[in-house]
C-alpha cells in the first residue's frame, strides 16, 4: 500500500490550542481535498507537528480549525513497529479494529495531564489524501494505530480524556529537571 | 469490631508514609485498606486499620512521630465489613473550563438517578477542570434517563461529559 502524497506547498507553524477551547469538543465537518485552504491547512499540520519536540500527530481542532484533517508520523517513536511514515489523511474514519489494549497518551492540547486508554492494536482506517482526494485504506498496529486512533477522536470532538479507563486513569505530566528550566514535550 | 480511620495531610516528603506504617506497626495496628495520592501537591493519606490501639493515644504517636507540617486525625468507626456491590460500573468522564459547581451539579444527577460515586478524581490543570467518576447503577436505574440528563447538565455547564460502562475483562 502506497501513501504517495502530492506534493504539499509550504507550512506555516501555527499555534496549538488548549483544553478547555471549544473547537477541541466539536465534530469537525468532512473536508473538500481540493480546496487550496484545506491543502495548505495540512501543510501547516505538519509544519507545526514538525517543530513540536515528541509531537507524532496533529489534527485540524488542534490548530484551532474544525475539520476532519490530520497528520501522523511515528516513524521516530520507540514503541512503532509498522510505520508508513508522514500520513495525511482527510476525513478518515476506522473501518476495522481489533486487539485492544493500554496505553498512555499525552496530548499538546492537553499538556499538563496524560490517561490510560484502551484502544485497537490493529485497525484498518479508510480516508482521502489532500488535493487529489485520492481514497486511501491504512491497515496498521502498535503505536501507529493508537495515533492514527488519537487524531481521528480529535475530528470527531474526542480527547483521550473522554477514553480513559477508570477513575485514576489521568496523571500529573512529570519532568526530570527544574520545571522552570524544561518545558513539558507532549507525546502527540 | 471497630476500625479506626486515620487521616494524614499535609507537606509532602519522602519518609511520610514509611514512619506512618511504623507507628501503626508498633501499636499492633492492622492496616487495610488504604489510599494516598497528592492533591495540589499536598499528600494526603486516609487508611483503615484493624487492631485495639485507642485513637487518642495512636493520634498522639502520630502527631509526634510526623512533623508539624503534617495534620493527623484518627477516628475510630464501626467496621462495614466486604458488602457485594450490586449493579453495573459506569466511567463519568467531565472536562471544560473550571467554574463553581461542576461537581456540585454533576455529583446531585449522578446522586438522583440513584447512582452510588465509589471513586472519584478531579484535576484542575491550568483553565481546564476534568472530573472522573466511577459511579455504581442499581440494576434497575434508568441509564438512558441519566445520560439525558448528564448531557443536559453539562450544556448548562459548559463541559463535555460522557458515561460509560467499565469494561471488565474476566480472565
Amino acid at each position: 500500500m502506497s501513501l504517495s502524497r502530492p506534493t504539499l506547498p509550504v507550512g506555516r507553524v501555527l499555534e496549538v490550542v488548549r483544553a478547555p477551547h471549544p473547537v477541541l469538543s466539536a465534530p469537525g465537518p468532512a473536508v473538500d481535498p481540493a480546496d487550496p485552504r484545506v491543502i495548505q491547512l495540512c501543510a501547516d499540520l505538519v509544519a507545526t507537528m514538525r517543530v513540536s519536540p515528541g509531537c507524532v500527530g496533529l489534527a485540524a481542532p488542534q490548530v484551532g480549525v474544525a475539520g476532519q484533517a490530520f497528520c501522523v508520523d511515528v516513524s521516530s517513536h520507540p514503541k512503532t513497529r509498522t510505520s508508513h511514515g508522514l500520513i495525511v489523511l482527510l476525513n478518515a474514519e476506522v473501518i476495522e479494529a481489533s486487539q485492544q489494549g493500554k496505553g498512555r497518551e499525552g496530548c499538546m492540547s492537553v499538556p499538563d495531564l496524560t490517561g490510560d486508554v484502551k484502544r485497537a492494536g490493529r485497525i484498518t482506517v479508510r480516508g482521502q489524501l489532500p488535493g487529489t482526494g485520492e481514497p486511501v485504506v491504512v491497515s496498521t498496529d502498535a503505536f501507529e494505530a493508537r495515533a492514527l486512533q488519537h487524531e481521528i477522536d480529535h475530528c470527531a470532538g474526542l480527547l483521550f480524556l473522554d477514553r480513559v479507563s477508570g477513575a485514576h486513569a489521568i496523571y500529573s505530566r512529570k519532568v526530570y529537571l527544574d520545571p522552570a528550566a524544561t518545558p513539558p514535550s507532549p507525546g502527540c | 469490631m471497630e476500625s479506626l480511620a486515620i487521616t494524614v495531610v499535609g507537606h509532602d516528603r519522602p519518609g511520610i508514609i514509611a514512619q506512618t506504617a511504623e507507628v501503626l506497626s508498633e501499636y499492633g495496628m492492622n492496616l487495610e485498606d488504604s489510599s494516598m495520592t497528592l492533591l495540589r501537591g499536598h499528600f494526603a493519606m486516609t487508611l483503615i486499620c484493624a487492631g485495639q490501639a485507642e485513637p487518642a493515644m495512636l493520634d498522639a504517636a502520630l502527631t509526634a512521630a510526623l512533623d508539624a507540617s503534617l495534620s493527623v486525625s484518627v477516628l475510630a468507626i464501626p467496621d462495614e465489613g466486604d458488602r457485594p456491590r450490586i449493579g453495573s460500573s459506569y466511567l463519568v468522564t467531565v472536562h471544560g473550563a473550571d467554574r463553581l459547581g461542576i461537581v456540585a451539579r454533576l455529583a446531585s444527577t449522578i446522586a438522583a438517578a440513584g447512582g452510588n460515586i465509589t471513586d472519584l478524581t478531579t484535576r484542575l490543570a491550568g483553565d481546564l477542570y476534568v472530573l472522573l467518576a466511577e459511579v455504581d447503577l442499581p440494576p434497575a436505574a434508568d441509564v438512558s434517563a441519566l445520560q439525558t440528563a448528564l448531557a443536559q447538565a453539562s450544556a448548562e455547564l459548559g463541559v463535555d461529559t460522557t458515561l460509560r460502562p467499565v469494561e471488565n475483562d474476566e480472565l
